[in-house]
This record gives structure tokens, sequence and C-alpha cells, in this order.
């Protein structure tokens, strides 16, 4: 293990990887620490989804450029990530709703995404196992380029992709205090070694608030405990995720035929517990045969907790903070990290390695909770 | 060629294993995640006693100091219109 680097990234999620991925190609020495396995926290244990349609305009371009991305991913890393567009729909249920989805459709066509509102009657062209009744639905919107890629796939290429770049990454390290001189950073203290740098970011998911206390930074994050199924595989039936923000269901087919998914309970606990329940496995099967009744004779195979760092707003955590210099933050993404990924590390990368800070690193930093105005992003599932 | 199986759910071979192994997958969850041992039907029943031997036998670490990964419910697969159903004993 390194004793000095540049850049020290503390979390082997997707973001934390595709972030020492960008550094390392820029030329920096970069080392990441990660206290379990690559992809262990809510990477690992996320739905899969790219989403573009956002009701914030910041997280809507993530989104969209992310997605630009995505789409060249496998070839630049050299490794398939199973990325696949078969778009979002999302299940409109009232006229107050769709009221909402106008004014979201209106700001995301403005960023020049293609997104359709569709009659009831057109849902079933998209998604042929639902049932529109059931699910209660008076009308959907669907981008054809929202889509799936494989979280797992997509960690462990970017962690190979920085590691051939010249990256390290030290897995079952866990860091127990960040030094800081004169409010800069001087160094991560590992249960291995300690390391030198002048730049941490802080990618450690859930566990970046106490990361963050190491140098007496409060985060407004808030660990959500989630819980997601999987059922047996099957022959492909849809393509698209199907999500509802007032049912808070999303799932979708993954591409070896399993359908995914997940919805919130009201057992759902803020705090570190990842005991799955039999509510969430009741309430779970209830909605889902209510918006696909076929899948009533299907066999749920696994279901698993996972976590949202939530913060305020529902909006990720990005930038340095301006108490600690070289502390850099890369959390709160509460729920949607995997999708804006791509986009979130190549912005930090320019500030990093740079010095370029841009309008969305400047939106989505901690000062904006000491504002009293925040706007919050209301299209949030699971 | 001669392959043998590890994971009949994933159709998974020794091979295999031992290849990611050798591309830096030491971990079993990793293996797991890499190349879905353990995410069928049998849930790991089958097949992870034996990566763990495997990875014993190329890392020297040893199969009791290996954690293994989180066995997840329901222990077999149920429909989906059973767990629906409210006739239930909460």
């Amino acid at each position: 293990m390194k004793s000095k680097a540049d850049v020290v990234i503390i979390g082997g999620g997707v973001n934390g990887c595709s972030l020492a991925y960008r550094l390392a190609k820029k030329g920096l020495d970069v080392v990441v620490v990660e206290k379990k396995y690559l992809s262990s926290g809510a990477t690992g244990a996320c739905g899969a989804g790219i989403r573009q349609q956002w009701s914030t305009r910041e997280n809507a371009s993530l989104a969209i450029q992310s997605v630009k991305i995505f789409e060249q991913l496998s070839k630049e890393l050299g490794q398939d990530i199973e990325f696949r567009q078969g778009g979002y729909l999302i299940a409109v249920h009232d006229e107050k709703e769709m009221k909402q989805v106008e004014k979201n459709v209106a700001m995301q066509r403005s960023l020049g995404l293609k997104v359709a509102i569709l009659k009831p009657e057109e849902i079933t062209d998209v998604v042929p196992i639902l049932d529109v009744k059931g699910m209660r639905a008076i009308g959907a919107t669907f981008c054809p380029t929202d889509g799936h890629a494989n979280p797992f796939k997509t960690t462990f290429a970017y962690a190979d992709a920085a590691r051939r770049l010249g990256a390290e990454i030290n897995t079952h390290t866990t860091v127990t205090d960040v030094k800081t001189t004169q409010k800069a950073i001087r160094a991560v203290v590992t249960d291995q070694k300690t390391i030198q740098t002048s730049v941490v970011v802080n990618a450690a998911g859930i566990y970046s608030k106490s990361i963050a206390e190491m140098v007496k930074i409060k985060l407004p994050l808030c660990p959500f405990r989630k819980e997601i199924m999987a059922t047996e595989r099957l022959q492909p039936l849809f393509e698209a995720m199907v999500i509802s923000f007032r049912d808070g269901i999303y799932f979708s087919q993954q591409k070896e035929g399993q359908i995914v998914g997940g919805i919130p309970i009201s057992e759902e606990k803020v705090g570190y517990k990842t005991m799955p329940t039999f509510a969430f496995l009741q309430y779970m099967a209830q909605t889902l045969t209510r918006y696909a009744p076929i899948l009533k004779h299907i066999n749920l195979l696994r279901h698993w907790t996972g976590f949202y760092d939530v913060t305020p707003d529902a909006r990720p955590i990005l930038g340095e903070v301006k108490e600690v210099k070289g502390f850099l933050q890369c959390n709160g993404f509460s729920g949607h990290g995997f999708m804006i990924s791509p986009m979130v590390s190549k912005l930090l990368t320019d500030l990093i390695a740079d010095g370029k800070t841009s309008e969305e690193l400047e939106n989505l930093s901690l000062e904006r909770f000491k504002s009293k105005k925040i706007e919050k992003e209301l299209s949030v599932v699971g | 060629m001669k392959r043998s199986i590890v994971c009949r759910c994933e159709d998974i071979s020794e091979e295999d294993v031992v290849q990611a192994i050798e591309e830096g997958y030491t971990d079993i969850e990793e293996l797991r995640k890499k190349l879905r041992i353990g995410m069928g039907p049998c849930q790991g029943r089958v097949c992870i006693q034996l990566v763990a031997r495997i990875l014993e036998k190329k890392t020297g670490k040893k199969v009791a100091k290996i954690q293994l990964p989180t066995v997840r419910p329901p222990l077999i697969p149920v429909s989906l219109g059973t767990l629906a159903s409210e006739n239930y004993e909460k």
C-alpha cells in the first residue's frame, strides 16, 4: 500500500471507482480505500436503472449527460457493462400528478430529451404485461433512451481500468481518521497504513457522514433502509423500467431475465440495520401483481436490503467544502448515485485535476443547505 | 473442452471461477457479483462451498476464514401470488 498519493478516495462504489479511473487517466496518483469489497454498499444493492426524467434541472441535466457517457462506456473501459436502453415508463395516476408531469416534461424537453406523454391505451404498447386498470393509471410518460446497466460490472470495469492506469485500490481497508493542518487535508489514516495526501474524496455512501465528522464537518445525510427483490429468470417480456412516484414501486427485467424491483414500506427505518422484512415481500408482491397480474405465478428468489443516503432535498452533495481545503464530497445520492455517476466523476475530475468548477457543482455544494430556499427533487421512487 | 460445473443455476465452471480469481476477484462476494454464483434458485447451496474451496486452493486463504455471502430470504422460491395473498398469520 502506498504511503503518499495525490488523491485518496474513500469508498469503492461506482462513484469512487469511476472517479479513480478518470483521475488516473489525467495522470494523477490515486489511492482508493474501501472498507469491504468493491460495490459492497448502495452500488451493489441498487436497482440498476438509469433515468433521465427528473423534476429538477440539475438532476435531469446530469442524467442526460451521463447517458451519453454510458452509451460508449463499454468500449471506453474495454469490458461489457451491459448497458441497454429499454426506456422508463412512469405511471401517472391523476390530474394533479399530470400537471406536475407536464411541467417536468417541458423542462426535460428544453434540455433536448425525447419524452412522450402516453394515453392509457398506449401503455401496453410499451410494456405488454401491464394492467392499466390495476395500475390505476390515467397516462404515463416514456423516455426511450432511459435504461439499465449492470452496477457490479460497471464498478469492476472502472476499477480494472483505473488499476491499468496506475491507481491503487485497497479493499478490506478501513479509514480510522482524516488528518488536517491549518484547515487543509494532510493525511488519511487507515487500519493498514497512513497515506499522506492533500485531497480526500468522501465517497463512502451512508458512512460519508462519519468520515466527515473526522474533520468536524456535519453532513445532512440520513441512511434509509430500502428493500428490493429478484424473481426467477424469465423469457424477455418487456424492456422498460416501470415506475410510479405515487405507489413508489419500480421494476424491470434484467438482461439475464429476472425481474428486479422494490417499493417503500412503512416499516422502513432510518438507521444502519440491514434486516429484510416480510412486510416488504407481501406489499411488493401485492403491488407488482396489481400492476402485472400475469406475474402471480412467477417465483420470487431473493430479497435484500440496501441504503439510500438521503439529503434534505434528495440531491447529492458534491465538491469541496468551504471549511477544509482539499476535502471533497461525493455522497448524498439519495438513491440515484449509480445513474449519474459518469457525470459526477467527470465534474469532480475537472475540479480536482484542472481546478475547473461548474454551475452543477456550485448548485450541489454543501453550502446550499445554509440558504433558506432549497429546491427538492420530487421524482423519487423506491 | 471439458468443463467441471460449479454453479448449475448460472452454468459457471471451475475454469470460469479460476479465471476470475486470476483476474483479481479474490473476494467471494466479488466473485458472486461477477459470475452470479449463488444468485440462482439454489441460492448458493450447491456452489458457494465449491467456490470457497477453489478460492482456498488459489489464494491460500482458509475456507473457515472466508466470510460467506449473506443468506437472503426466502430460502426456497415462493410465487408472487402466494406472497400477495392476504391469508397469512401475522
